[in-house]
């Protein structure tokens, strides 16, 4: 073991300890790197075992995808459907997502073209500060702070509704998007805006008519990343939609999502039951979705790298 | 909240970790307590007073709900589970064919009080009236039904107020009220007993239900009468007790087999004079004629 060297290449071709310790860090870096999928795939796997006693059981796909009535713990009659469920997820995410995109938009605009120096290390800081509030410290101003707001303001009987888990996902999503939307701002040559402004283009003129159109597919990723982030949001939505099963006429009403459904039942759901099996079933169904619009994002966004 | 449960968690694995550390060779009994959260705060304060009259045993309280605790049992991973409702025969027959065999203890009394906004100028209710505000196909829909102006109340409509569908408060109060009819869709389903009570506190549409333990001078608790125009009794402890408050629950704790040795101990002190005036303070009633001076 004297001396041995390991600076000199000849030494990997010999079976010394350099030869192990590099062929065991090649490993650690290779488990590193596969983890991911092993974990993801681990993950379906879990999840649709759970649920598959349901899926080829209880299951039955016109009530669970077109029937609004949850009832999971009904002592007369147990009837499992999602349809108000899937229609509280999506109005507080369309909800959120018409308050997030100007937002984000906005500031990754004004951060990428329009700042400098301090103020634009200053606002990306902020921004980023603001994705690192807790979850559940969101839903208690849901909770405390905009429900007695939103009750005075719009004279409406109920604060907690999709107006309020909108706002406030909104919120949580917009850092997010404004991180990715300014790196798609960014990755746009400078070429293209020097382009611009030698024939003549106003400033605005060169966003609008260049460097948006140019940036388009990453910002299309940047919102489809936080339609993703909305439909899995558990905490806050649980504690700011009202948790109510109701499709949703009106900003004002209280609606539930699935995720929140989740979090509120599967605790106190004996294993193995329909219900909990249940509950895993629409964890599947979310996980396909949040999946499909994850795999659209990054296709979108690598379509820009690539152009 | 789940919060609180997991504090609890936390504090009690603390608790457990530190006396064992410094409990050094002696032989230290655990009793692993779980289940209810409506009994959790209960629980918690039996099991530090018994650290006092009996050093020598552990109570380690979790909270999670009653369906957590029973289940908890059937698995056999506690001694005692805590619930604010009776067993199921589901779970009966799931837990024989566990080999357990769960004997069941009544260690108090809830009262179920109805909460309402201060500004709601209803003083009393009676549970038929609930059953239309609360049931599946029930009439009531706003407080004009119940023939009351609630200031501040927009549009008069009323705001249900009810728990997440697995909560034995929630059981409860549909076997009680509703019998063997659902819940209406459309209620707000909180997450916790308190939260019931802070969203009625801020809403002045809102109806709610939860344990009288958790008033607050910021919500109205009308009398409960059993029918329209009926004698209507206030919730309290002592209405309680006597069994003249129509929604009022006994409150459980459940064993594998007559509880024997240190548990049985411990369950023998908490239904002493003792062990049954910390419920009556924490404002639940005793399940015995305690004397508490």
């Amino acid at each position: 073991m004297e001396n041995s060297s390991s600076t000199t290449p000849a030494s990997f071709d010999q079976l010394n300890r350099d030869w192990y310790i590099d062929k065991a860090v090649q490993i650690l870096v290779f488990i590193g790197g596969i983890s991911a999928i092993v974990f993801i795939v681990g993950i379906f796997v879990f999840i649709s075992k759970e649920g598959f006693g349901f899926l080829f059981g209880e299951f039955n796909f016109r009530e669970f995808f077109f029937s609004p009535n949850w009832r999971p713990t009904s002592e007369s009659k147990e009837t499992f459907g999602i349809l108000a469920l899937i229609a509280g997820t999506a109005s507080v995410t369309g909800l959120a997502m018409l308050i997030a995109i100007p937002f984000s938009l906005g500031t990754a605009i004004f951060i990428a073209e329009f700042s400098s120096g301090k103020t634009r290390e200053v606002l990306k800081v902020t921004v980023e500060l603001l994705a690192a509030i807790p979850s559940v410290v969101w839903g208690f101003i849901g909770l405390a702070i905009m429900n007695p707001i939103i009750i005075q303001t719009f004279n409406v009987p109920v604060g907690l509704n999709v107006l309020n888990a909108g706002v406030i996902l909104g919120l949580m999503a917009a850092p997010i998007m404004t991180s990715i939307a300014e790196d798609a701002l960014k990755a746009v040559p400078d070429r293209y805006r020097e382009a611009a402004e030698a024939m003549g283009a106003t400033r605005w003129q060169v966003i609008y008519k260049v460097v948006l159109p140019a940036a388009k597919n990453g910002l299309l990723g940047a919102v489809l990343l936080g339609v993703g982030r909305g439909f899995g949001e558990t905490m806050a939505v649980l504690m700011a939609t009202g948790h109510s099963i109701n499709i949703p006429t009106s900003v004002f009403d209280s609606v539930r999502a699935l995720t929140a459904t989740i979090a509120a039942e599967l605790g106190e759901t004996a294993a193995g039951s329909p219900h909990y099996q249940a509950l895993f079933t629409i964890g599947i169904f979310l996980f396909i979705v949040t999946f499909i619009i994850n795999l659209i994002a990054d296709l979108v966004v690598r379509g820009v790298r690539k152009g | 909240m789940s919060s609180r449960t997991i504090l609890f968690i936390v504090f009690t694995l603390l608790a457990t970790a530190l006396l064992a550390a410094c409990g050094g060779g002696e032989q230290r009994q655990v009793i692993q307590n779980k289940g209810s959260d409506t009994l959790v705060n209960v629980a918690q304060a039996w099991a530090e007073e018994y650290q006092v009259v009996n050093p020598a045993v552990v109570v380690a309280v979790s909270g999670g709900g009653s369906g957590t605790g029973i289940a908890s049992l059937i698995n056999g991973t506690v001694d005692i589970a805590n619930a604010s409702r009776a067993i199921k025969e589901k779970e009966l027959k799931l837990a024989r064919d566990n080999g357990q065999d769960p004997v069941q203890h009544v260690v108090g009394f809830d009262a179920l009080a109805i909460y309402l906004h201060p500004d709601n100028p209803l003083d009393e209710i009676s549970t038929e009236q609930l059953a239309e505000i609360y049931g599946d196909g029930g009439s009531y829909l706003n407080w004009s039904d119940l023939g009351v102006d609630v200031p501040g109340c927009q549009g008069q409509e009323i705001v249900v107020v009810s728990r997440q569908n697995n909560s034995g408060t929630y059981a409860y109060f549909r076997e009680a009220v509703l019998g063997d009819a659902d819940f209406k869709l459309g209620t707000r389903d909180m997450h916790g007993s308190k939260d019931v009570v802070d969203l009625v506190e801020n809403t002045p549409c809102a109806i709610g239900y939860s344990g009288l333990a958790y008033a607050t001078e910021h919500v109205k608790l009308p009398c409960v009468a059993q029918e329209i125009g009926g004698a209507c009794t206030h919730p309290s402890v002592s209405t309680a007790v006597d069994g003249s408050y129509p929604i009022a629950r006994p409150l459980f704790m459940y064993t594998n087999g007559q509880p024997t040795g240190f548990v049985g101990d411990y369950l023998n002190w908490i239904l002493s004079d003792e062990g049954q005036c910390i419920i009556l303070n924490k404002g639940y009633a005793p399940a015995t004629e305690a004397n508490c001076g």
